[in-house]
């Protein structure tokens, strides 16, 4: 399929779409966490470290078939999501921040003095396997099932606990459950991400997956809309696309988005799209008909 | 009985809030729970629904001891509530927000959520539909896709009798569902309040201010004052309690 675009895409179109479909995956994993259950997760980048390299490692020492790396990616993740769960979450707002930013951290120390993940210099030759076609295919496949969770019980449950705890446990939700539930599969998304990154780039070093990284993800979150999967969508393309038309001003990034960033808490402090529904656009617009 | 305290006591740095308090409300019963401000009210409900642990004394709900367990246990017992300072989720639909009140008796799992397995799509289907006749009867049902945050005040009192009717309770806790109503929406409630008592058969133990409200729809009173229970019989026993007259109705003009 690739190879079918590249007659009619340039290839660093195409190197930009895949990046934007890898940080969707990416950002719907954060979006669960922080966006739907309200747990202000600022380590999104460790989970993705512990994806890229395990999935690398197994590629490279294993030769490992391109699944089972992208699955034990995202398993190794998910296991961390859940262990870090449950400690972290008697902890609220600042403090679960420190903390998984604290594990972020640790887990690019560890990888810095790694042996099979190649120390500092990190790990090149990981095969290219990922493609646009699989990116765009599991990127199909992690929103509907988004979607599908995020309608369910269990979607709604999330979205309850980050709106008010306490009547969330009145309704019977097992909060403590539902936010490590809400780790995990954030955390999961976030190894199948950083394992697709690592089959993209070729190469990946420890600081690939450092603080800022875990604030741009956090920041393609919190741009398009906390909890909705469309904003978030939207967040990442903006926000993948946006260092790419700034290449010029190279250093400056940091000053774009802290601008962006402050403009938007002051005109749409929900996020682009975080409290937009079809049904309040339609209801709009029905108004404007009658008004008219 | 359904539900009964036994010499409930409870503590907050020294203040004593609750100095050993018992209740016993029969089932099909509408029990009113009045006093002053700071008389320990909301501490008791707080109890029984597991959100504090008395510092001493049992909470006996269909004979069982419940004390002790996480507020969501408590839920799934069969114990719905409202709370007093409103505690909707704002930022989700009036549907949704009693479709969460059903989280108690439904079972979706992850994998059946995301795979859409016949079972789940079959309990999201009846969740749908008792949370639409919920808000049928609470008069909401237009107002379904509304945020909950954009409903008035007494809608927003309605909604909370929906979401906490949606676990299905055999006891339903109403914190001061009155407050901040208007005379026709007080009237109202009185009668949603007794349509739901008899329609699900429920037992219903509410605190609120509204005299008029408390002595017309209760069967039985309690009356606290700093904790103490002073009183506790008929309306007419309690209206005519010297204490009660004393430390709370205050005496006729």
């Amino acid at each position: 399929m690739d190879a079918f675009l590249m007659q009619y895409i340039d290839p660093y179109f195409l190197r930009i779409l895949v990046l934007i479909g890898i940080n969707i995956i990416l950002a719907l994993g954060l979006n669960i966490t922080t966006g739907v259950t309200g747990q202000l997760s600022m380590g999104h980048a460790g989970f993705m470290s512990l994806g890229a390299y395990t999935s690398a490692i197994l590629s490279l020492q294993f030769s490992a078939p391109f699944w089972a790396a992208l699955l034990c990616g995202a398993l190794v993740a998910a296991f961390f999501g859940f262990l870090i769960g449950i400690p972290t979450l008697r902890l609220e707002g600042d403090y679960l921040a420190m903390v998984t930013i604290g594990f972020a951290e640790i887990v690019r120390v560890f990888f810095l003095n790694f042996e099979p993940g190649g120390k500092a210099v990190g790990l090149s030759g990981i095969p290219q396997n990922t493609t646009f076609g699989i990116v765009l295919l599991l990127v199909i496949i992690v929103i509907f099932f988004n979607a599908r969770l995020l309608k369910s019980r269990l979607g709604r449950s999330m979205y309850a606990i980050r709106e008010n705890e306490i009547a969330a446990e009145a309704c019977g939700v097992n909060i403590t459950r539902i936010k490590v539930l809400a780790f995990t599969i954030g955390a999961s998304l976030g190894g199948l991400g950083g394992a697709l990154y690592a089959h993209y780039m070729f190469f990946i070093r420890p600081q690939d997956f450092a603080f800022m990284q875990s604030i741009e993800l956090l920041n393609m979150v919190i741009l398009g809309g906390m909890g909705s999967i469309p904003g978030t969508i939207l967040g990442a393309v903006i926000l993948t696309i946006a260092p790419e038309l700034l290449r010029i001003v190279a250093e400056y990034r940091l000053l774009f988005y802290g601008a962006l960033l402050v403009l938007l808490m002051i005109f749409r402090p929900n996020g682009l799209l975080g409290d937009v529904r079809i049904y309040d656009l339609r209801k709009r617009w029905i108004n404007k008909e009658v008004n008219v | 009985m359904l539900l009964e305290l036994k010499h409930i006591s409870q503590e907050f740095g020294g203040l004593r809030a609750l100095d050993e308090v018992n209740l016993a409300v029969n089932e099909g019963q509408i029990y009113g729970l009045i006093g002053p401000n700071g008389a320990g009210k909301t501490t008791l409900f707080n109890i029984i629904t597991g959100i504090y642990q008395p510092a001493e004394g049992e909470v006996y709900f269909q004979g069982r001891k419940i004390n002790g367990n996480p507020p969501h246990l408590v839920a799934r017992m069969g114990i719905g509530r409202t709370f007093q300072n409103i505690r909707l989720f704002a930022k989700l639909s009036v549907l949704d927000n009693v479709r969460v009140g059903s989280h108690a008796v439904t079972h979706g799992g992850l994998f059946g959520s995301i795979l859409g397995l016949p079972a789940v799509r079959r309990e999201e289907k009846q969740t749908l539909q008792r949370a639409q006749a919920l808000l049928e009867m609470v008069a909401l049902q237009e107002k379904r896709q509304e945020y909950a945050e954009n409903l008035s005040y007494g809608e927003q009192r309605r909604l909370e009798i929906a979401r906490a009717l949606a676990l299905q309770p055999a006891l339903l806790l109403l914190d001061e569902p009155a407050a901040g109503m208007n005379a026709t929406e007080k009237q109202e409630l009185m009668s949603l309040i007794h349509h739901i008592q008899k329609e699900m058969n429920l037992t219903i133990l509410l605190v609120e201010h509204d005299m008029n409200l408390v002595m017309n729809i209760c069967e039985r009173i309690a009356v606290l004052d700093y904790g103490r229970k002073i009183a506790d019989g008929s309306p007419e026993q309690v209206k005519n309690d010297e204490r009660v007259i004393q430390s709370y109705l205050g005496a006729p003009a």
